[in-house]
């Protein structure tokens, strides 16, 4: 096991050198980084002279070795379109990011559960069918046509909730909060609903699934024979049981749910980083660009060691049966 | 007993098409009605898009026809909707059935040349790593492991950034509609890569094989002409369903404003233009291209899944 957890730690260090290589190519090689810095008539010595402070008539080897030394402590450069340093711009953006994807992942669970136990349990009644269907939808509907659908729904037509932004946020230290306001409550309501819609299909069919699994076993059988309650034997028994792959799959799906956070801020004009990234890649930002890669990638790679290191603990069996889904 | 052969020889059907009506494939096709009719929807969706020129009233790319009298109409069936403006206008006074039309073409096009691009790439790397083996094997397949790593969508959107700014300047609609095919491609060729192999290493052990590397064919002929069309059954499945997500991934970047350009637009451009009226009362100038791409995607991911079910036995 311990070797278990040490190979994997190796792979997750190779896949963000991996990243960082591609991350340095696109900030190296991307566009002058001297061009975007210098104006358009500055003479060529003066050129020269900001592309030796800048260090980049150095090898390449050295520049690469400087450019991760410097973004593990967090210097990503400047941005060519704000002309501030990217970590601050990021740094700034997170916590809207990070709260919209937690509420979002919340929201997917407890409704993927229940959805799924309930489809699971009676598997043939119209309800259940209906579930299916939205997972249908849910899968097939690209992200922002349901984000339209829900502005038109509830902004347009009925003027209950705000079509964009975060609302009034609270300030505490550096971390900006919308949970703590009334307005900033109604403005999560859509973004988390549409960002977690995807994920909530995804857990609903892995629960009925795994509870039309789980209902067959022997345990279950002696539960019911030892005269238990059917809302023990469900609850207490099946449904315990089908946690552990849900836990599982909302670890990892939380990476995913980051990333696909992109397409919900667009619709939603929601001021986290994933709207930075697009800002980014239509302006060609591209220190923006290579420092969203990177932080993308350490959080994918620290959930999936984290979730590896947890499955060894938890339940061996489980090593290595779980992929997660494109 | 020979007779009896010749008589079972004789009732196989010889054609091509005799054989596929005879199949388990068509005959699981006629059972389920609702891959009939997604099947006909993905049709009736892939002639208008060829036929748009006929089918469409107005040419949206072309000002001329454009008057601005007939801007922001809406649909027919309102009282202030005018022939033949079936769907409405946008506030060009564009037609937005047709724009639709013309719109879906871009959006097939680059759905199957997306596919087209990222099937090739998958399948010789996986073959070559499949057959080849070893470091070469290795390296393809780490590569493969990272790149999963990620969602497809964010490795298209960074391709599509990388490339843009490689290029440089402002772009016209066919280098646009290019570098989204490539960035596509380059998102989705590892499912491929991935199946491919998988299937090639199990094939690679069997005696035809051995047979034709005795009689010295080389390499890459054996890779393509002996061991290829016998691992495309499951390829066939995952290009249908990547058909319907490479349209959606288009349409996103395009939604994002990172795709097909207002001059030239796809479906998700459409969309991205009609959200701007969503405000302002006009709800069908992003209604009806968002019903569309749904549709289209609906039911290809239908036919995809019918596929599945029907192209491996063990599933039944």
């Amino acid at each position: 096991m311990f070797a278990f957890i040490i190979r994997r730690a190796l792979q997750a260090i190779g896949v963000l050198l991996a990243v960082g290589i591609i991350s340095f190519a696109m900030f190296r090689f991307a566009g002058d980084p001297v061009n975007q810095i210098v104006s358009l008539d500055t003479p060529a010595a003066e050129r020269e002279q900001v592309r030796r402070s800048l260090g980049l008539d150095d090898p390449v080897p050295v520049q690469f070795a400087r450019y991760l030394v410097q973004a593990a402590q967090g210097n990503f450069g400047i941005s060519y379109q704000f002309r501030q340093p990217v970590s601050t711009l990021l740094a700034e953006r997170m916590p809207a990011t990070l709260e919209l994807a937690i509420c979002a992942t919340i929201f997917a669970t407890g409704f993927g559960v229940l959805m799924g136990v309930y489809s699971g349990l009676k598997r043939d009644s119209a309800l259940a069918k209906l579930f299916q269907t939205i997972s249908l939808i849910g899968i097939s509907l690209p992200t922002f046509l349901i984000g339209i659908l829900l502005i038109y729904l509830f902004s347009v037509t009925l003027g209950w909730l705000p079509s964009f932004g975060r609302g009034d946020t609270v300030r505490l230290g550096w971390w900006t909060t919308g949970l703590l306001t009334l307005s900033g409550l109604k403005a999560l309501i859509m973004p988390s609903v549409t960002l977690g819609l995807f994920q909530m299909t995804l857990i609903m069919r892995l629960v009925r699934a795994e509870m039309l699994e789980v209902l067959r076993a022997d345990y279950i059988k002696f539960a019911r024979a030892r005269g238990l309650t059917t809302r023990a034997v469900h609850f207490r028994h099946a449904l315990k049981n089908t946690l552990v792959p849900v836990i599982t799959v909302v670890g990892l799906q939380f990476g995913s749910v980051i990333a696909f956070a992109i397409i919900t801020e667009t619709v939603f004009q929601w001021p986290g980083m994933g709207l930075l990234f697009v800002q980014a890649v239509q302006n060609v930002d591209i220190p923006i660009m290579a420092a969203y890669l990177m932080l993308v990638a350490l959080i994918f790679v620290v959930i999936n060691l984290a979730v590896d290191i947890l499955y060894t603990i938890v339940d061996p069996r489980l090593r290595t049966t779980i992929r997660q889904p494109a | 007993m020979a007779e009896a052969i010749e008589a079972v020889q004789a009732s196989q059907p010889t054609t091509w098409a005799g054989r596929f009506l005879d199949s388990d494939v068509w005959a699981s096709f006629k059972r389920s009605r609702l891959t009939m009719v997604a099947a006909f929807v993905t049709l009736l969706f892939m002639a208008s898009a060829v036929f748009a020129g006929l089918l469409s009233p107005q040419d949206p790319f072309d000002p001329a026809q454009l008057e601005l009298m007939n801007s922001r109409l809406p649909p027919i069936w309102d009282a202030e909707g005018q022939m033949p403006f079936m769907l409405g206008t946008d506030e060009q006074g564009r037609d937005i059935f047709s724009a639709i039309l013309y719109g879906l073409r871009i959006s097939l096009a680059v759905g199957f040349l997306g596919v087209a691009f990222s099937a090739t790439l998958g399948i010789s790397l996986g073959l070559i790593a499949g057959y080849v083996g070893g470091t070469t094997d290795a390296i393809i397949m780490r590569i493969a492991d990272v790149q999963l790593t990620f969602p497809a969508i964010l490795i298209a959107l960074l391709v599509d950034g990388v490339v843009k700014s490689v290029l440089g300047g402002q772009l016209d609609g066919a280098t646009t509609l290019s570098v989204l095919v490539f960035s596509i491609g380059l998102s989705f060729w590892v499912q491929y890569a991935r199946t491919v192999r998988g299937s090639v290493m199990v094939e690679k052990n069997k005696d035809y094989i051995a047979a034709a590397r005795l009689i010295g064919l080389p390499a890459p002929v054996i890779m393509f002409r002996h061991v290829l069309p016998n691992v495309l059954g499951p390829v066939l499945v995952i290009a249908t369903i990547n058909l319907a997500l490479a349209i959606i991934t288009e349409a996103t970047l395009s939604f994002l404003g990172t795709g097909m350009p207002e001059t030239m637009p796809s479906l998700g451009t459409l969309i991205r233009i009609g959200n701007n009226y969503l405000f302002s009362g006009e709800w069908w100038i992003v209604a009806f291209p968002g019903i569309a791409l749904a549709l289209l995607v609906l039911a290809i991911n239908l036919v995809g899944d019918w596929l599945r079910d029907a192209l491996n036995p063990k599933l039944r």
